[in-house]
């Protein structure tokens, strides 16, 4: 069985107040959060942690090393092989990086965890790291710390055993970060809160107790992830948590680490459980995670590790705000209005079964198609007595065209038609076709493209291409 | 729908129209006070925060609600609403005030139709995409639907729309108030650069500035003779774009909206009882689809009616008489009012060059959306 047999955590010594970022002088015991001075990023925060988790271990023994970070410098390039180098492991040690989401850290622990299971690596090492940047002047400035945290996975001398884990993907822009744009972006934080994390969280963990017969109560030991201290609380409150099993959150200390934020929090929880108590780990984005463990005996046996405990406790207040702007090349005028937000998030996540799925609906009194969803029949007015139908994989036929020359692009006109899949019409783009050999009664095959890029964002939809 | 209820109780008293055009320097409330002092003029009204009872104003590119219209006018304490309805705005606003003084509640109300598209920064219409699943899409495109398949039924063709482009564009240098001055040819509107094919730029409404107004009262307190409400609707029609029933050989809302104005209007034969009209010509094929779906004509027989002139100054049943939203300008919100303005001067017989010749039943049409909705009003003379 895959268990978690060592861990270790980095937090950068540099503390950022808010009352620094507020413009005056740094105050003792106020709220703070950590941050990545100027020599200090995502890879060495990584690398820092993955020494303290292998502390005492055989290095020899790592067969494979999964990286999660939103923030590493390089869109091509890897960040386990650097690690996996800087931290002198076997030549042969398998390496990946996981990016793109918050829930990065909980996918990489799932990866190892796989791993080790299926045999393919005695021992894989996970290390969760990340420094974001929130724009100046913006909540995410307050809101973010950074920090990661590393976990030996292997299937002897566990410390915490794997019980079973949850996960679950979802469609949704909360927040984002788009190529080019050095800060994280996030829609309405209510939206967030209320369609995105805490849905998601307790489904997660709802999901891993029905696997593995448990119930939320049962775990003595909490590591839940939360966008800050209010959501924190309603998605314990929802899930009936133990308050005594909630594992401190740290904002106000550290900071809402990224992808290494949930990570923390189990570090944290694995610092103070005694054998035979029962930690919960729930990470969330674009879907969310739950994992469950069971404490052994070994954890006793542990040499103490340099965890969360250990680098709370060092820490170096920033003198001034201008200092951490320029620590961190930041120009605070650049950024005063924000950019054009695009396309509302919330508008895109209700949809986002048409939009992303084409998925219409059949009438359950007339029988016919329609799209998009919609709660009375274009046909028999039935209300709400339908069966979601995909569409993408029929075949529709043009039912009228036009050419539109006036939509800017690269190459027009924009082919515009009705386009009639089983009695279903969908406003459709034709592409890969020319405007000639456009006709009524066409046949066309429905492929997934980018439909328009706003406010930095691209946007995904269906267009039909003539079927060969 | 109880047809009786509404004729000949209205009398549309007052009328008046600001310039359309691209009005730089003037603000919404500059063109709202410009159309209503020129209607309460017409109206004999001098003193309006005493006799208007209440207000109907449609925008579709304001946001601030019917406010703009009343802190303009500065007509307080009475009702002001404010009405949306897509380029079926300017009727439907006319058709609230209608309603409310057929149902016994005020003697005199205003009716404001405005818009102020050109502060936006962009030429021609909005690209509207406000979901993901709205394409990159033009009122042009959204129109432009019915061409191959009526054409590739009936015939027609872009020779014919552009036709409709030329006598609109002609009777639009007749029209004082109009935004585009200028005669076209055939040939000019055919090799004018395309915006959604089958519609090149003459194909397409200017989009202007403008406002304009109505002063409509009670008939039995109007001076005799005054322009009758003969009939006025609005109706909703299915999204073309979805409805899994739609042919694109016609607009669905305008055949139902006919229907009932008709039946108000106590008509039979529309084109032998009707003497001018200004129909929706945001597109040439608007105007043509709707001489059929407003019963005119047969359908697929705008053809031959076209090259007859029938629509022209002069023809049998001469539409767009001032231009139409081609030439005279389509401030959204004020284009249906524009409308009752301009068929009020040709019942009054003050259409000047562009008079028709005795003139006594005249209709008006707006059809919104992609289209989704179609309002029609009918003026006759008292």
């Amino acid at each position: 069985m895959a268990g978690i047999v060592s861990y270790g955590a980095y937090i950068p010594p540099t503390r950022l107040g808010f009352a620094v970022i507020a413009g005056r002088p740094p105050k003792d015991g106020g709220p703070e959060r950590a941050v990545a001075w100027n020599d200090e990023d995502a890879v060495t925060m990584a690398v820092a942690a993955g020494a303290n988790a292998l502390r005492g271990f055989d290095r020899a023994g790592v067969g494979a090393v999964f990286f999660a970070s939103t923030s590493y410098a390089f869109k091509e390039k890897q960040g386990a092989a650097l690690i996996a180098k800087a931290l002198d492991l076997p030549r042969d040690t398998r390496t990946s990086d996981v990016s793109g989401s918050l829930r990065a850290g909980s996918d990489a622990l799932h990866a190892a965890f796989d791993a080790v299971a299926a045999g393919s690596a005695k021992l894989a090492l996970v290390v969760a790291s990340d420094s974001r940047l929130g724009a100046p002047g913006s909540a995410q400035e307050l809101a973010f710390g950074d920090g990661a945290a590393a976990f030996l996975i292997g299937a002897s001398d566990t410390i915490a055993d794997l019980d079973g884990a949850h996960a679950f993907a979802e469609e949704i822009v909360d927040v984002w970060r788009s190529e080019g744009d050095p800060f994280v972006h996030s829609w309405e934080e209510r939206f967030v809160v209320q369609e995105g994390y805490t849905p998601g969280i307790t489904e997660a963990v709802r999901g891993l107790c029905e696997r593995i017969g448990a119930k939320p109560g049962d775990f003595t030991k909490v590591a839940l992830y939360a966008p800050d201290a209010r959501s924190f609380a309603g998605a314990a409150a929802a899930l009936k948590l133990e308050r005594g099993a909630l594992v401190d959150p740290l904002f106000g200390r550290l900071g809402n680490a990224g992808v290494a934020f949930a990570p923390l929090l189990l570090v944290s929880a694995l610092e103070s459980a005694k054998p035979d108590e029962r930690v919960l780990f729930a990470s969330y984005g674009d879907g969310a995670a739950a994992f469950a463990f069971s404490l052994t005996s070994q954890v006793e046996k542990l040499e103490p590790r340099r965890g969360v405990a250990f680098h709370l406790a060092r820490r170096r207040a920033v003198a001034s705000y201008d200092r951490y702007l320029k620590a961190r090349s930041l120009d605070a005028k650049e950024y005063a209005g924000g950019r054009d937000a695009g396309l509302s998030a919330t508008i895109h996540f209700r949809e986002r079964d048409e939009d992303i799925s084409l998925a219409g609906q059949r009438c359950q009194r007339c029988g016919g198609l329609q799209f998009p969803i919609q709660r009375v029949c274009e046909r028999c007015f039935a209300k709400d007595d339908f069966e979601r139908v995909r569409l993408a994989d029929r075949i529709g036929r043009v039912v009228t065209y036009t050419f539109d020359f006036f939509f800017p692009t690269p190459d027009p006109p924009t082919i515009v038609t009705i386009t009639d899949i089983d009695g279903a019409r969908v406003h459709l783009q034709l592409v890969d076709v020319r405007p000639e050999d456009v006709k009524i009664g066409m046949p066309v095959e429905l492929v997934f493209r980018r439909i328009h890029q706003v406010g930095g964002r691209p946007n995904y939809y269906w267009k039909g291409v003539p079927r060969p | 729908m109880k047809k009786d209820a509404l004729r000949d109780k209205v009398a549309v008293t007052g009328v008046g129209c600001c310039p359309f055009g691209e009005n730089w320097d003037q603000a919404p409330s500059d063109m709202i006070v410009d159309a209503a002092y020129q209607a309460y003029a017409d109206a004999g009204i001098e003193s309006p925060q005493r006799q208007i009872d209440a207000v109907f104003t449609g925008s579709i590119y304001s946001n601030k609600g019917p406010h703009e219209c009343s802190d303009a006018l500065k007509l307080f304490g009475k009702p002001v609403t404010m009405v949306s309805n897509y380029c079926a705005t300017g009727t439907d606003a006319f058709r609230c005030g209608v309603l409310s003084i057929v149902a016994g509640l005020y003697d005199t109300v205003l009716v404001v139709g405005y818009d102020k598209p050109k502060d936006r920064g962009v030429s021609g219409p909005s690209v509207m995409m406000d979901r993901v699943r709205d394409l990159p899409q033009t009122p042009a495109g959204w129109f432009a639907l019915c061409a191959s398949t009526y054409f590739a039924k009936y015939g027609a063709g872009r020779e014919e729309l552009a036709r409709i482009a030329v006598k609109n564009h002609k009777n639009g240098t007749l029209a004082p108030n109009s935004f585009l001055k200028r005669e076209i040819t055939v040939e000019e509107a055919l090799s004018a650069r395309m915006i959604s094919w089958p519609f090149g730029l003459y194909d397409c409404a200017a989009q202007t500035d403008g406002a304009a107004a109505a002063v409509i009262t009670r008939a039995d307190l109007a001076p005799k003779g005054s322009v009758l409400v003969k009939g006025v609707t609005v109706v909703a029609g299915p999204n073309p774009q979805k409805d899994p029933e739609n042919d694109f050989l016609s607009w669905k809302p305008t055949g139902w909206a006919a229907e009932q104005v008709y039946a108000q209007a106590g008509i039979s034969s529309p084109f032998d009882e009707i003497d001018v009209a200004q129909l929706h010509d945001c597109f040439t094929l608007t105007e043509l689809l709707s001489y059929e779906d407003l019963g005119f004509i047969e359908k697929g027989a705008a053809k031959e009616h076209i090259a007859a002139g029938t629509f022209a100054l002069g023809g049998k049943l001469p539409v767009n008489t001032d231009g139409g939203l081609k030439a005279f300008g389509h401030p959204t919100g004020a284009t249906g009012v524009r409308m009752i303005y301009e068929n009020v001067l040709q019942l009054r017989g003050q259409a000047g060059p562009r008079q028709v010749k005795d003139a006594r039943l005249a209709l008006s049409h707006n059809i919104g959306g992609h289209p989704t909705a179609c309002g029609i009003a009918i003026l006759g003379r008292g």
